[in-house]
């Protein structure tokens, strides 16, 4: 066991892991953020997605010990009031069918749309085939970027 | 036209009103408890203060809130919101205060609480507007003895009721006190569909905010204090344990114990992480108890049993020798599915706390009572010694239906005498069983020189299938000489409902079929479905399971919107396929000009009655599409000596945004009461994918998934968002 400091959605959290836990794991057992998911834990479906320093990061294959001084951003922390443009398409397009995987296609869409504020919609396709929503909200997912895109 | 109708049916709703029938418990947050929501058992009081309970679905607060209760699991299929608004409408409540709780497992209170077969709307339509409608009645019967007026006189609307010859006017809350003293009628006036205000408008998601909030609220979410957590290894199929080893497993800091039931070894700690570490560090013999089944295993016996005599016949027309004896042309295909899993987004879990003789459950369930039977069941004990909360479900698809996972959760709490949180990882839901079990279809066809089809023959073989077939379906009644048999292998490998049972590959394979028989009766698969239909509906042959009026809408209705076969340069497949009381026609439309092939657009059209959510409904038939087709193109689960092969979305392939064509849906206004939508759009898509991609390339894709064929090898098939 080690003891690490987090600066997680602007607060600093200190927690006592193992090195190797994955950061998901440290967000939902340890700090009781649960809206960061766990769906398949080897980085490939994006349930877990978190910003490390603004990067969308699959936080199911982060250690813990890797994050250091990083600021880490949860679904929790995208938006006090839960207002973020990303947040409030999802809302207006009204995404979800299960709604389980949207956390992390709301922080995807949400790195992806910092860094890329104007995108194309071959651009939002590649940038979100990173997330896999088994209910099929595909279509509503790229109406949804692209409001953001718009109303940003 | 307004329907008069007796609450009758399920009088322990309506007559009582207030104290008896107190609002019971729901799941949802206590904002009060700490900082942030915690996911917690609430009663109504702690939802809504000084709630009065009109009914089993709806309370009311002075204050004109009105908190309407959702008694099925919610997995996506939108029940929480459609449900609630049903009960609006008639009430003439303000959507606006209107609130939404999941009723926790009350059979008392509500006859079908489960998640399946995408019944909960035909079931409950009528009940939940009775509902509706007698609080409405009390209300406004307590409005009029407060104003000494007759009640005649008062009009009701956004939860205002209002008197116009004196003017008054007042919310629901001011007369919830009143009303609390009255007694509700043994008959009720229900709107006139024509008059829906609620019903038939695109309402929102009611869970919308907490979702894109991240708010606990699904099982994986719930923790309660002193709570365990654990991660369960199970045999492999066919094996059973001899003796395990878990010495390297209790070193891992944070395992706190190892225990053992029947051929499952639970590793138990303090949070999950450690579990996921330890469970691979077991060192567990075990030896058969069985069959120990590959997939090599399963194709050798789908040959051997569909040329067995072993059958049962399910259902039989005419005389199906002496019509493909006369025969101007046979046509004879088989086609195959692979076992798959369900792999909803959130991996089974629940929370379970065996306290003496009771025990508490909350988690993810399609059948709540069936978790409440099993576990007194195993526990000996009264089934209402158990009480289950339901939470917001990461996606079921049929995988949830089985109690499995709450019976292990409650092995464990029994075990280590504290509450605890069974957790899946993706490697135990895509290995732990409950799939969809894999089929073969050999069909036959017989035509006579006038290419009308006099002869039919289907015979499935499933591995714990049961019926392979639905033998009342279409063309059932549209042929003289017909023969539908099923044969089924008892395998260890065990299998579940899966999204649209059976159909979800049976649609495929017959409308691929009978694309087929079109072809070479030299008939465009439309007309040839069309003429079938038109048979089957001026001169049926035996008992019809469907309706041929509305399936004939719908193919009528995706002809035009599909344009069919009016662009020679977009090649089509059609498929129409009657499942869950729903009926559902797509065209598959593929573009050949310039290079590839590519896939661009499903047009579906869809009967399903009135449609309450047109938001809702468009999401289940585009994403029942997305369902299907991403099993028809990419998925394969297959197993070697008794252990899947494919462990995790690194080799079990599930669509992916970029592979998904425009869908473009259409609704058919029958004038039927709703029904279903969870299922019936997804049967149809892969004969329609199927069938554009043989008119596109003759290649003919008779086993799934088809990136796994040789005939779709070297397609270089393309597919383009709309």
């Amino acid at each position: 066991m080690a003891n690490f400091t987090l600066k997680v959605n602007g607060t600093t959290h200190q927690v006592e892991v193992e090195d190797d836990t994955p950061l998901l794991w440290v967000l939902r057992d340890h700090l009781n953020l649960v809206g960061t998911k766990f769906s398949c834990g080897i980085a490939q479906c994006g349930a877990c997605t978190v910003h490390v320093n603004g990067n969308a990061t699959f936080s199911c294959v982060t250690p813990v010990s890797s994050i250091g001084n990083s600021e880490v951003t949860t679904i929790e922390g995208l938006s006090k009031e839960g207002d973020h443009p990303v947040q409030k398409a999802w809302d207006e397009v009204d995404v979800a069918q299960c709604g389980y995987c949207q956390s992390g296609q709301i922080m995807t869409a949400a790195a992806f749309l910092e860094q890329n504020p104007s995108p194309t919609l071959e651009e939002i396709d590649n940038a979100m085939n990173r997330n896999i929503c088994r209910c099929g909200t595909y279509h509503k997912i790229r109406e949804a970027v692209a409001l953001a895109a718009k109303t940003k | 036209m307004t329907m008069k109708t007796q609450t009758g049916t399920s009088r322990r709703d309506f007559l009582k009103i207030a104290g008896t029938t107190a609002g019971g418990l729901v799941i949802g947050f206590n904002w009060f408890s700490c900082d942030s929501p915690k996911m917690e058992v609430l009663s109504i009081e702690q939802v809504l203060a000084q709630a009065k309970p009109f009914n089993s679905f709806l309370s009311i607060s002075p204050t004109g809130d009105v908190v309407i209760f959702s008694p099925n699991p919610e997995l996506g299929q939108n029940i929480k919101t459609s449900f609630p608004m049903v009960v609006a409408e008639e009430l003439e409540a303000d959507w606006a205060k209107v609130r939404v709780a999941q009723a926790n497992l009350d059979p008392e209170k509500y006859e079908r609480q489960l998640t399946g077969g995408s019944g909960a709307m035909p079931h409950s339509w009528e009940r939940l507007r009775k509902a509706g409608a007698t609080a409405k009645f009390v209300l406004v019967a307590a409005a009029a003895q407060t104003w000494k007026v007759p009640a005649s006189e008062l009009t009701v609307s956004k939860g205002m009721i209002s008197h116009e010859g004196s003017g008054k006017k007042g919310h629901f809350g001011e007369f919830v006190a009143v009303a609390a003293t009255l007694t509700a009628p043994e008959e009720v006036t229900l709107k006139d569909k024509k008059d829906f205000t609620i019903i038939g408008t695109p309402v929102k998601n009611v869970d919308a905010n907490d979702i894109y909030t991240g708010k606990p609220m699904y099982g994986l979410d719930f923790q309660r204090e002193g709570m365990q957590y654990a991660m369960v290894q199970r045999a492999p199929f066919g094996m059973k344990l001899v003796s395990v080893d878990d010495s390297a497993a209790r070193a891992v800091a944070g395992v706190t114990n190892v225990v053992t039931f029947g051929s499952s070894v639970a590793v138990v700690g303090t949070s999950t992480w450690p579990l996921l570490k330890a469970k691979k560090l077991l060192k567990i013999n075990y030896e058969p108890d069985g069959a120990v089944e590959s997939t090599a295993d399963h194709d050798r016996l789908f040959t051997e049993l569909l040329a067995s005599g072993k059958a049962e016949v399910k259902r039989k027309d005419g005389n199906v020798a002496a019509a493909f004896k006369a025969a101007a042309k046979v046509v004879t295909a088989e086609y195959q599915c692979p076992f798959l899993a369900h792999s909803p987004m959130e991996p089974e879990n629940f929370f379970a706390h065996v306290q003496g003789d009771k025990v508490e459950l909350v988690g993810p369930t399609q059948t709540p009572d069936r978790a409440r039977q099993e576990t007194a069941a195993l526990l000996g004990i009264p089934p209402e010694n158990v009480s289950v909360a339901i939470t917001r479900l990461g996606g079921g698809f049929g995988r949830r239906l089985r109690a499995d996972y709450v019976v292990e959760a409650v092995e464990v709490s029994r075990a280590i005498k504290a509450p605890v949180k069974v957790t899946w990882s993706r490697e135990d839901e895509l290995t732990g069983g409950a799939y969809r079990p894999a089929v073969r279809y050999r069909f036959e066809a017989a035509l006579d020189t006038n290419g009308t089809m006099t002869g039919y023959k289907l015979k499935g073989v499933g591995m714990n299938a049961g019926n392979t077939t639905r033998e009342g379906n279409f063309p059932s009644g549209a042929v003289d000489h017909l023969l539908i048999e099923s044969v089924e292998h008892a395998s260890t490998i065990t299998t579940n409902a899966w999204r649209a049972p059976i159909t979800n590959f049976l649609a495929y394979a017959e409308q691929s079929f009978l694309d087929e028989v079109a072809l070479a009766a030299g008939k465009d698969p439309v007309d040839f479905r069309m003429e079938l239909l038109n048979r089957a509906k001026t001169n049926p042959v035996g008992e019809l399971g469907y309706d041929v009026d509305r399936m004939i809408g719908v193919v009528k209705m995706a002809k035009e919107k599909s344009n069919w076969g009016k662009n020679p340069t977009i090649k089509q497949g059609f498929s129409v396929y009657f499942s869950h009381k729903s009926y559902v026609a797509q065209v598959a439309d593929i573009d050949i000009q310039g290079g590839a092939p590519t896939l661009k657009k499903i047009t579906a059209v869809t009967d399903c009655g009135l449609v309450v959510n047109p938001t809702g409904a468009n999401h289940q038939v585009r994403g029942g599409i997305v369902d299907g087709m991403g099993h028809a193109m990419y998925t394969n689960l297959t197993f070697e000596a008794g252990v899947p092969k494919q462990r995790n979305f690194d080799t079990y392939r599930l669509i992916r945004l970029k592979e998904v064509p425009e869908i473009d849906t259409h609704f058919v206004d029958s004038g039927f009461d709703p029904t279903g939508l969870g299922e019936p759009a997804l049967p149809p898509t892969g004969g329609a994918i199927a069938n554009a991609i043989f008119a596109a390339t003759g290649r003919r894709l008779r086993s799934q998934p088809f990136i796994e064929q040789k005939e779709f090898s070297d397609l270089q098939l393309q597919i383009k968002r709309g």
